[in-house]
């Protein structure tokens, strides 16, 4: 096997892990951690089918976002849901027999890819022409963009202008799931949007991306109104009433 | 009249380019050692303030599930930054949401999280220093934990709950605030806020049962203490004597009266507010809320009733049963507690009250969600009860009614500027300026529909409008309780016919 092949085979495997442990790690962090008090931001839901509505309405349209701002939701929303569709389509990447509807997805997933980018960049304008979120914007805030932004368009560089030899790409992918490394074609294009993939991956858990797990677990969207009717007391709560 | 510039009201209400270090100077009292060891905090800066600090964050994240998940959550979107009542007041970008936050999110990004322990510049990662301190202090006292902020953020990131953990983390090294921590000591030697003893409250009583006869010929009773009565009323001290909230304590004897139920006020318990949830102290609002439970236990009470108060209804409605619960020894058919909205609203659908809307014809009338309400709490069985029961009751007691602009009522008001600990002389300047949108709000519907008061149901509000009304040209008797209303409205059973009364009745 090739240097590049060694190297990004083992890029993969370490990205892989980090973030599922990562990610993983936060997740589990979230969940034990109580939220003593009931503190959802009223109207809240009095039901927890309620709450899974709510927060549905948040996590597919981003309905505070929504209220909020028209700009950020809309840059945001497109985003998002192109970055969704995108992620779908490379599910074929890492199936030996395609499914259906991510075959059906393919145009789509592949004109998404110029909604993720007019999102990004929308939202980067802001981020340098409104006095407020350049105010509070960190070196990490631009980068994150810079880096989304570098994913899109190296990947778009294959889909649309230079091709990569595709078949090779799935093998690598199917290979590593498997544990059996197998070569990774060497064209720059590729080469560099694995690069920034493998790195996404690893900041993910360290970095504001933890917004993704973070809102379902959002005391102030998920909690059930009902104070009056149950009664909520966290387990070091409940030690003070000893 | 102030050695600050109140604010304008903007022609379009646009948000303000921000400049920074605007309100850096305002920061309020520190508290004596006399005030801070009573609730179990340091009486000065520790030496090794830091460490304990850190120590107090690292444990605080632990307890908080809020706390952990907003700091790391935040993706500085910026949807928060214009909706801020002191932002938009004072325009400076610390008072931004989610530039208050990152006070603390930078400490804690640089002590407990991997990118802010190795790459700070980066992400923005700090040290705690003695300025970070004072920029905590100074901030997070300028944050009234009105909770807009938590509406309109995509993840629902309360800076309430950033301000709670600060205040409370800055409590733990023993830099707490005087106001706030004065204030739970008199609960806890006297019985409420204003440090009135038993005595107080029961002269005082008397002479509102007087007035009232004598304006109504009718004899309202005012009980304090008062063993096997089925209501325990809890509200705030400031209804005892402060104008205009004493008309609302006034009104809810009315509609006890004229409901035929018995009730009660108790020296022990004499105080709905709880400001253990300012300082962001679980322990301290616990041991505020159990005077509640012990004074129903000790009166043998069937129901639990708090007047009106803003943030005090957020821990009754959200927190007393967690706090002081379970209160399986209370009547089961009521909910524990109620609010006397709910109490009163519930005798307007019953037609049990004889409201005369036309005795509030001297006033138009508007209404001020109060912020602890509104994003905080619920009345009655469906959410937004706390919007509608309110008007509800306006509407039942009053002719004039208008609401102000969509976007500054409901879940979307802006607080007062006086809420969260901040209703202290030493703010101020803040007040005034945090009062801004609220304000323009009002002048709005003052000129388009000749509106000629603000009805509240939180003594905060009413005591904060009383007082900086006249820096906007309003006079300070424009800000009314609702219970005001009911009580000008409602002709109690063989009351005095109204020609007898009518020309004291002017505003
Ligand atoms: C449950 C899934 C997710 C939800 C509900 C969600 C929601 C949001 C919302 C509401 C915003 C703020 C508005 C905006 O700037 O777009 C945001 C920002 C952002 N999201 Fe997500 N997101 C999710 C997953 C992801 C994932 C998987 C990524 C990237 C791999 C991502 C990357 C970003 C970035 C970079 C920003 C900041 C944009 C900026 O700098 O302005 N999100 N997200
Ligand atoms: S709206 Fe929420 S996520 Fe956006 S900057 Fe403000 S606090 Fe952060
Ligand atoms: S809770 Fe209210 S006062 Fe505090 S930052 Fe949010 S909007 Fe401002």
């Amino acid at each position: 096997m090739s240097f590049v092949s060694i190297a990004y085979t083992a890029l993969f495997y370490a990205a892989a892990i980090v973030f599922l442990v990562g990610v993983g790690a936060r997740i589990y962090r979230y969940a034990k951690t109580p939220a003593p008090l009931k503190i959802p931001t009223t109207p809240a839901p009095t039901t927890t089918g309620g709450v899974v509505l709510r927060m549905f309405r948040e996590v597919v349209f981003f309905q505070s976002l929504f209220r909020s701002n028209k700009w950020i939701w809309i840059f945001g929303w497109i985003f998002h849901f192109s970055l969704l569709l995108v992620l779908l389509r490379h599910i074929r990447y890492f199936q030996d027999q395609v499914w259906l509807w991510v075959t059906l997805i393919q145009p789509f997933g592949k004109y998404a890819a110029f909604g993720m980018i007019i999102g990004l960049l929308g939202l980067w304008a802001r981020r340098i022409l409104v006095d407020r979120v350049r105010y509070i914007s960190a070196p990490s805030d631009h980068l994150m963009l810079a880096l989304l932004i570098g994913i899109g368009l190296s990947g778009m560089m294959m889909t649309f202008v230079s091709h990569t030899d595709i078949v090779s790409v799935k093998a690598f992918f199917l290979g590593m799931m498997r544990f059996s490394p197998q070569e990774l074609p060497t064209d720059p294009a590729l080469l560099i949007h694995l690069f920034l993939v493998a790195l996404l991956l690893i900041v993910f858990p360290i970095s504001k991306l933890l917004h993704a797990p973070g809102v379902f677990f959002s005391p102030t969207r998920n909690q059930v109104d009902n104070p009056r009717e149950k009664r909520h007391l966290a387990p070091w709560a409940a030690e003070l009433e000893k | 009249m102030a050695d600050f510039d109140v604010p304008k009201f903007r022609e379009i209400p646009i948000i303000p380019k921000l400049q920074e270090g605007t309100m850096e100077h305002s920061k309020p009292y520190v508290a004596k050692a006399d005030f801070q060891q009573p609730l179990g905090y340091p009486g000065e800066l520790l030496d090794n303030w830091k460490e304990v600090a850190i120590d107090k964050m690292g444990e605080l994240l632990g307890k908080y599930r809020s706390f952990q998940v907003f700091l790391d959550a935040c993706v500085k979107c910026g949807a928060c930054t214009d909706k801020c009542h002191y932002y938009l007041g004072t325009t400076d970008p610390k008072n931004m949401p989610v530039g208050r936050q990152d006070l603390l999110r930078k400490v804690y990004r640089r002590y407990f999280t991997f990118a802010g322990k190795y790459f700070p510049k980066l992400v923005g990662a700090q040290d705690l220093t003695e300025e970070v301190l004072d920029d905590w202090y100074s901030y997070f006292h300028q944050c009234s934990q009105c909770r807009r902020c938590s509406v309109f953020c995509p993840y629902g990131i309360d800076t309430a709950e950033i301000s709670m953990a600060a205040r409370e983390i800055m409590d733990a090294v023993g830099k707490g605030q005087k106001y706030c921590n004065e204030i739970i000591g008199k609960v806890f030697k006297v019985g409420n806020n204003l440090g009135l003893p038993q005595p107080a409250l029961e002269d005082t009583l008397e002479g509102i049962e007087e007035d009232v006869e004598e304006e109504t010929g009718v004899k309202v009773r005012y009980p304090l203490d008062e063993k096997g009565a089925e209501v325990l009323l809890v509200t705030p001290s400031a209804d005892f004597f402060a104008e205009p909230h004493v008309d609302g304590l006034i009104g809810y004897g009315k509609v006890f009266h004229e409901a035929g139920i018995s009730w009660t006020l108790s020296s022990h318990a004499s105080e709905a507010a709880n400001f253990g949830m300012f300082i962001g102290s679980y322990e301290n609002m616990k041991r505020v809320s159990m005077r509640i439970r012990e004074a129903a236990l000790d009166l043998g009470v069937k129901r639990i009733i708090f007047g009106e108060c803003g943030h005090a209804w957020r821990v009754a409605y959200s927190f007393l049963n967690t706090l002081a619960g379970p209160f399986d020894f209370l009547d089961p058919n009521y909910p524990v507690p109620q609010h006397i909205c709910e109490f009163t609203h519930d005798l307007i659908k019953q037609g049990k009250l004889n409201l005369d809307k036309s005795r509030n014809d001297d006033m138009t009338l508007t209404y001020h969600d109060s912020c602890n309400v509104a994003r905080a709490s619920r009345m009655g069985d469906t959410p937004g009860g706390q919007f509608t029961i309110p008007r509800d009751i306006i509407k039942a007691s009053c002719n004039n009614f208008y609401d102000m602009s969509a976007d500054t009522v409901y879940d979307s008001t802006y607080c007062c500027g006086g809420g969260g600990g901040l209703l202290t002389d030493d703010l101020m300047e803040l007040r005034v300026k945090g009062a801004l949108p609220r304000m323009e709000a009002l002048k709005k519907v003052v000129d388009e529909h000749g509106v000629t008061h603000m009805a509240a149901i939180c003594a905060i509000c009413k005591s904060q409008f009383a007082k900086v009304m006249p820096y906007y040209g309003f006079t300070l008797d424009q800000i009314v309780s609702v219970h005001q209303l009911v009580s000008n409205a409602l002709i109690l059973t063989g009351q005095k016919s109204d020609d007898d009364e009518d020309e004291g009745d002017e505003d």
